[in-house]
């Protein structure tokens, strides 16, 4: 009964466990920002394919082998190209996507700004 | 005066979404990774109707063709593609190894008794993290190796046309 008691409170213990609940968290992160690439439109978090399933057991194993989180993109997108990651890197491919809004709206900027001085 | 080079600057970027858009209308929405592999990759794999591992190294260890094939019993593309597996495997010059995605080993068994087995080994791969490690997304999905690399991918089931492709790189 002792042994049982025990054994019960190390479940508990475990469960609850908030280094667990961290690795979690740190799994879902990166699982909801990889797309699920046979069922366009959804997360690998989101996600219950067979592919997304397998993806998720890819990034907990790879977690548990001290990876970050860049270093296990990094390999995903060796397997399958950028398109995996919801949020694109920044390179040189990626300069126009990134800076495009900045500069939308620095011209959206100057031209009210202009109009503001005229009224004036 | 102003505003003409305003109204200049808003038809060059009225014209960018335009070519853009029109840009996208003919692409296709389906969208098939642009995988960067080309060496095999390195993984440990149970060998069907065997009670051992083996090493990716051991596997693709001779200096010939091998054709990797992912399949699974209920995939039913892998069934209409397996007449022609079983053609390919009377080629000397060409290895076919299987990768037994996420099946059950008695239909996988089934399967491979009611269509004949084209394979030299088969790997099997019950969570699919193997087939990651090759940059597959689904089942069948086919490789060609030659020399330790990755000369051809196929994605979906093999057909006249890759058969055609195989044995251009073979012959």
């Amino acid at each position: 009964m002792k042994i049982l008691k025990i054994f019960i409170i190390f479940q508990i213990f475990f469960c609850f466990s908030p280094l667990q609940s961290g690795e979690n968290n740190f799994q879902n992160k990166i699982t909801k920002n990889l797309r699920c690439l046979i069922c366009q439109g959804q997360s690998v978090y989101d996600s219950d394919s067979e592919f997304a399933n397998s993806l998720k057991i890819v990034v907990k194993n790879k977690i548990n082998e001290g990876l970050s989180e860049d270093q296990i993109y990094e390999f995903l997108i060796g397997k399958y190209g950028e398109w995996i990651l919801y949020d694109p890197q920044f390179n040189k491919n990626t300069y126009l996507l990134w800076f495009l809004p900045l500069l939308l709206f620095l011209f959206g900027g100057t031209i009210v700004l202009k109009k503001l001085i005229k009224k004036r | 005066m102003n505003s003409r080079p305003t109204s200049l600057l808003i038809i060059c970027f009225l014209l960018f979404i335009l070519i853009v858009f029109y840009k996208s209308l003919n692409k296709t929405s389906l969208y098939e990774p642009e995988s960067k592999i080309s060496n095999i990759p390195e993984f440990t794999s149970k060998i069907f109707f065997e009670n051992r591992e083996l090493t990716s190294k051991q596997i693709f260890n001779q200096n010939k063709f091998y054709l990797f094939n992912i399949w699974a019993s209920w995939c039913l593309p892998c069934r209409d593609e397996h007449p022609l597996l079983v053609n390919l495997s009377k080629y000397e010059q060409l290895e076919i190894i299987g990768l037994n995605y996420k099946d059950d080993s008695s239909n996988a068994k089934k399967f491979l008794k009611e269509l004949g087995n084209p394979y030299k080994k088969i790997l099997l791969d019950r969570n699919g993290t193997i087939a990651i490690e090759w940059g597959a997304f689904g089942v069948p999905e086919s490789f060609l190796i030659h020399k330790g690399k990755i000369i051809k991918k196929f994605i979906g089931p093999l057909n006249i046309g890759s058969i055609e492709e195989i044995n251009k790189f073979i012959k």
